[in-house]
């Protein structure tokens, strides 16, 4: 046996990330004739489309092509689910930043400053931006979603105390710091390599194969690592791989595009803004009886991935809360703005968000401490049943926040926060714990299956394919420890390769936090494949116990054993009703729970962020250095989208915060000068994933909800006694500074 | 052409254009592409790079943003990439601490964190005695929360390098200080000159700003004149009465002077950009671009800052605040230049209190920036200077609040009173970075504030 599964082993690349030698899709070699390209975007919004004059743009220095729809030789579509996502658009824009046409030039400067000269002749039409302009105007995707078990309407009806209220929440730019590229050259025969920056190569591959109207088998995709993705590189690379693709089909010419970052955020979609209203019936203790959600989800243009992170919104409106007797109603609302999309925690931050606000709330009214409500709203025996029909069988969050509690010291540190309040007349500060439950598997239940391809040589060295892509969270080390473990070989041994579609077919997004849970399985079983002919081979050899792995392979190969085995894995136990919002989405879940303290100064709403604790469950970790830094840079993406990040948009669903320079994510300063995470060392799957460890993508950016909840806190102490403050988020100067005047004019 | 040092070697540039940025050259001309470009602003520090030129015997490195340099801005300078640390097959510390411990996730941003630490142990400009969460602070990371970098710097205190190899390569090439299109000036003299016969020509400091006219707007900027190696214009003089400072002295060369006079002055200066811009950037193009929002101005006009033009050999003074006429609209003539701006030390009886506010603390643009100098007398104001950023179309002075302070005791009511009389000094404007409710409300909070006594955040 290795001893690979369960150390810190760093990352893979770790050594090319520091010396600069880790290749990304900008960094490889152009082939010779290569075409640079850059869209013309829309500049104004909603509109039809009347004429595209593009005269000065093909007579630009370095141009060679200018591409549009007419171009297209299938069907001009970059949409994953729903076909509406047009590559360029036709007779009407949707969106400002939504590309109308392609240049290819001979320089990517020369192409980016042709793409500004077109004349675009455009009949502008009423832009629907907000969520109250797209509710207003009935502009649902489908039919408004109810998920509801009990009577929430007798249940509220009949409870002690009734509360009612309203969350806003903005949404959030991914901001991976490579931005979307992707390069295509091409093959014979009409065929066509792409290298992109996908977290979905084979969704990739598919719709390039229909756009060009070639089969699946023409197209190959290759994706050796992303510079960062977080769910922006799920849908959203399609449209720059498939540009390179249309590029290199029509002219026979490698392509390759990379987008300014200006240009990647207008373009691109974001983590979607939601507002959630809730009427809530408690007990005398906190403790809910009937709850009423109602979630509305700003999903912009086209319906991209927004049914199903809407769901997932659903899916979390509950958090670690049984809710007695519920109903949770979801719009998801067709905007004139940029489309949204999968966003790390998938809409799973937005329900959760809705649900920890209301235990603010009920905390504020009852004027009890927001903990004691929490936890006497836990999931726990005789009260384990979600929204959704499925039983909660392995809640942990009980143990977790006990001990979180405990080691963290929630009461002293609760006392402190009461005696800085006191003592000071300007500052104030705030504490929250909050818990986090989130459910693991795609909801869509035919995504939840992976494929490896494990290629030992005769001379033992192990060449590992999935269908996983790597964007920065560790997935090819943990896969290659989990395989090296198989083979009881050093994790070195296992050469990491690039995810291509003609290796393993037909893969599922990296996304969900299923990257792990479901490759590691499927490289396990191709793995174990070979390995069970090796020992039935070694059985057979006298020889064999002094071999090393190497020359058993050396000897299995001269016996003509098969070293090359592909390996598969569907999750199993799930199902799912949709129409009844019913079922079992997910194989299990995983907690974590985060105590934050802040100050805020409530003369100019600034905040800061001075201490966090955090108990985090990943099961039986497969690398824990992997998954703390999972835990921190989660929490710290999730603070940001709770305070700094802040999206503008004007009438016409213009982005006006594109570019660093505007939008602004944390930096090391923001990082709270106290972070104590901690693995949760009973932490154990109940379910038998893969050496029982539970998956760590999304799950800790919700850890940052209590930061959200102590700047609730902390404004509430400017104005003791008058209730809970109407925050929104993010939780910028401005908005503490409002909430705080507004309560106190209360 | 322009010649700069890479890892000993000279390279020459035949056709460089005067705004083909070092990152685009070192990417796609040397094939170098463990520079990234993350934003092409400045912004994100991917693109770090260090850049060195002769001091004495000695080379003094500098980490900038690659992005927005243009290759003229490196001409007879010295340049290290992450590529330069590892030339010998091993890792450079900084690397080996960041790899060893966890402090990559998707690596884009690495090789930029590699170059700002790396900068960090070499002493380069701006770090000496700077927290590595400074040093980093215009370095985004999206995947790690910056744990294991902040571990990884501090485990790298700074240490003597030996620069003798570079420093002998620097000397043996000469700056070419012109090419077609360019100008690199050595004298105000000759920038006088050069700006009387191209009275258009774009005059480019440190193009923290100006840069990205050319990534973000794909502009040709003209015939352009590179002020940054303008040895009479990069000198600090200090004395009894006065700080003057040159305009092409950059943020991290100004700022221990600025942070003398008060210390608020120099966290305002730690906190304009990142470590990259503050080492590119000059207080002489924050003035000269007439920014609404130009971090520095109202600080200065607050402290009574005089500038001083030149156009050929005729020089003017006047009040910082004359100088910004309206929105986008200065009182510069064709063919003159900023020389210096000078600061008067404040009297001990003078109360200083600058303040910024922005939505991020560190490297980002203020939403409202208040600057106020008081003189008191005997308990009673008898001078004072208001200024505020973000509350106009230029920096501007607070009349009436001055007005409502002047001859009132230091106390809560009169900075109470002061604060109502803003709203008759300002009418700012809605935009992303503030309403302009806000914007009134939390000057106006800024004004009351003085009359309190002072909690400060980053006590806590």
């Amino acid at each position: 046996m290795s001893d690979a599964v369960g150390q810190p082993l760093r990352h893979d690349s770790a050594e090319g990330h520091v010396a600069g030698t880790a290749r990304y899709v900008d960094d490889l070699p152009e082939p010779p004739g290569i075409l640079h390209l850059a869209f013309g975007l829309a500049a104004d919004g909603h509109a039809r489309l009347t004429g595209l004059d593009l005269t000065e743009v093909r007579a630009a220095p370095g141009v060679v092509a200018v591409f549009t729809a007419a171009d297209i030789p299938g069907e001009n579509n970059v949409g994953p689910v729903v076909h509406d996502d047009r590559l360029f658009a036709e007779d009407e824009i949707l969106y400002p930043g939504q590309p109308l046409f392609l240049v290819a030039a001979t320089t990517h400067r020369a192409a980016r400053i042709a793409a500004r000269l077109a004349k675009v002749e455009a009949e502008p039409r009423p832009a629907f931006v907000t969520i109250a302009d797209a509710a207003a105007a009935g502009m649902d995707f489908e039919p408004p979603q109810i998920m509801a078990r009990g009577d929430a309407a007798a249940a509220l009806a009949g409870a002690a105390h009734r509360l009612a209220g309203t969350l806003t929440m903005g949404g959030q730019e991914h901001f991976y710091l490579e931005g979307q590229a992707a390069l295509a050259v091409p093959g014979e025969a009409g065929q066509i390599h792409v290298v992109s920056s996908t977290q979905h190569p084979s969704e990739v591959q598919h719709l390039i194969a229909v756009l060009l109207g070639v089969t699946s088998a023409d197209v190959t995709v290759e994706v050796r690592r992303m510079g960062g993705g977080f769910g922006g590189k799920e849908t959203q690379a399609a449209a720059y791989a498939a540009a390179c693709a249309l590029v290199a089909a029509r002219t026979g010419r490698p392509a390759k595009i990379r987008a300014d970052r200006d240009d990647d955020m207008a373009m691109t979609g974001k983590r979607h803004d939601f507002i959630a209203d809730y009427d809530v019936g408690f007990d005398g203790d906190g403790r809910i009886e009937g709850i009423r959600i109602a979630l509305a989800a700003r999903c912009g243009a086209t319906v991209d991935l927004s049914l199903a992170i809407s769901d997932r919104a659903m899916f979390h409106a509950d958090n670690c809360y049984y809710l007695p007797a519920v109903e949770i109603v979801s719009r998801r609302l067709k905007t004139h703005s940029v489309s949204n999309t999968a966003f790390r925690g998938f809409g799973g931050p937005q329900g959760m968000m809705a649900i920890e606000r209301v235990m603010d709330a009920i905390a504020a009214h009852l004027g009890l401490d927001p903990l004691a409500v929490r936890q006497a709203n836990l999931y726990g025996p005789g009260r384990d049943v979600t929204p959704y029909h499925m039983r909660v069988e392995d809640n942990v969050a009980p143990e977790i926040v006990a001990e979180l509690v405990a080691s963290a010291d929630y009461a002293a540190r609760s006392e402190a926060v009461a005696g800085f309040n006191a003592r000071h007349r300007i500052l104030k500060k705030g504490l929250a714990l909050t818990p986090v439950k989130f459910g693991i598997s795609f909801t869509t239940t035919h995504l939840n299956q992976a494929g490896a391809l494990v290629l030992v040589y005769a001379d033992g060295s192990i060449h590992l394919n999935h269908g996983g892509t790597e964007m920065g969270q560790g997935l090819m080390i943990k896969v290659a420890q989990v395989v090296a473990d198989v083979f009881g070989v050093p994790v070195a041994t296992v050469k990491v390769s690039a995810t291509r579609t003609d290796k393993v077919p037909n893969t599922s997004a990296t996304a969900a936090s299923s990257g792990t849970d479901l490759n590691a399985m499927a490289a396990r079983n191709a793995a174990e494949t070979i390995k069970q002919r090796l020992d039935a081979f070694a059985a057979t050899q006298a020889d064999a116990p002094s071999w090393s792995f190497g020359e058993l392979c050396r000897n299995a190969h001269l016996a003509r054993i098969s070293l090359a085995a592909t390996g598969y894995y569907a999750t199993p136990k799930i199902h799912y009703d949709r129409a009844a919002h019913r079922g079992r989405p997910f194989l299990y879940f995983a907690y974590g729970a985060a105590l934050s303290e802040v100050a805020i100064d409530t003369l100019t709403g600034e905040h800061r962020v001075v201490a966090v604790d955090i108990l985090h469950d990943v099961g039986r970790s497969l690398n824990p250095a992997v998954d703390l830094g999972q835990i921190e840079g989660g929490f710290i993406q999730g603070m940001g989208w709770l305070t700094t990040e802040e999206l503008v948009f004007d009438e016409r669903g213009r982005l006006l915060t594109h570019a660093p320079s505007t939008y602004k994510i944390p930096t090391a300063g923001d990082r709270p000068p106290r972070m104590a995470m901690r693995l949760w060392d009973r932490g154990e799957n109940v379910e038998a994933t893969i050496h029982r460890s539970k998956a760590v993508g999304e799950p800790p950016l919700m850890l940052a909800i209590s930061v959200f909840s102590a700047l609730t806190q902390a404004v509430a102490a400017a104005a003791p006694g008058k209730g809970l403050p109407k925050l929104d988020a993010p939780a910028t100067p401005e908005r503490i500074l409002a909430a705080i005047a507004e309560l106190r004019a209360r | 052409m322009i010649r700069f040092v890479l890892d000993g070697e000279v390279i020459e540039v035949a056709d460089a254009a005067p705004t083909d940025t070092l990152l685009d050259h070192l990417r796609y001309r040397l094939r170098r592409t463990g520079t990234k470009e993350g934003c092409a602003e400045g912004d994100c520090g991917a693109c770090t790079v260090v850049v060195g030129e002769l001091d004495g015997d000695a080379v003094k490195w500098r980490a900038v943003n690659a992005c927005i340099l243009f290759l003229p801005m490196v001409d007879g300078k010295a340049v290290a990439t992450v590529e330069s640390l590892s030339r010998n097959g091993a890792l450079h510390p900084v690397q080996r601490a960041i790899a060893d411990g966890h402090g990559s996730q998707c690596g884009f941003c690495t090789p930029g964190f590699v170059m700002s630490l790396y900068g960090r142990s070499i002493g380069a400009l701006g770090t000496e005695g700077t927290p590595v969460r400074d040093v980093i602070a215009g370095n985004l990371c999206r995947c790690t929360g910056y744990g294991p970098i902040l571990a990884a710097g501090e485990a790298n205190p700074p240490q003597p390098a030996d620069d003798r190899e570079t420093a002998a390569v620097l000397r043996s090439i000469a700056p070419l200080r012109s090419g077609p299109g360019w100008f690199a000036p050595r004298t105000s003299d000759e920038l006088a000159a050069l700006l009387l016969e191209h009275p258009d020509a774009r005059i480019v400091a440190g193009a923290t700003d100006v840069g990205l006219w050319v990534t973000k707007g794909l502009r040709d900027l003209g015939t352009t004149i590179f002020i940054g190696d303008i040895a009479d214009l990069r000198g600090i003089d200090e004395d009894g009465d006065a700080v003057t400072i040159g305009a092409a002295v950059r943020y991290s060369e100004a700022k221990q002077a600025l942070a003398a006079l008060h210390r608020d002055l120099g966290e305002l200066v730690r906190r304009i950009g990142g470590l990259q811009v503050r080492n590119a950037g000059t207080i002489g193009g924050n003035i000269a671009n007439g920014s609404p929002i130009g971090d520095m101005p109202p600080a200065l006009i607050a402290l009574g800052a005089e500038l001083v033009l030149r156009r050929g050999g005729e020089r003017r003074a006047m009040p910082l605040e004359r100088f910004f006429l309206a929105y986008g609209k200065q009182d510069r003539q064709p063919g003159e230049f900023v020389e210096r701006v000078r600061i008067p030390r404040p009297r001990a009886s003078t109360r200083i209190r600058i303040a910024k506010l922005s939505k991020r603390f560190d490297s980002d643009i203020s939403a409202v920036c208040g600057a106020f100098a008081i003189r008191l007398e005997e308990g009673r104001v008898v001078e004072a200077r208001v200024a505020f950023g973000g509350m106009a179309g230029i920096p501007a002075r607070a009349p009436a609040c001055e007005a409502a302070l002047t001859g009132k005791p230091w106390c809560e009511a009169t900075f109470a009173e002061a604060a109502a009389a803003l709203a008759e000094d300002y009418r700012p404007l809605s935009d992303l970075r503030g309403s302009a409710a806000y914007r009134l409300t939390v000057a106006a909070n800024l004004v009351r504030s003085l009359g309190l006594e002072r909690e400060n955040l980053f006590d806590v």
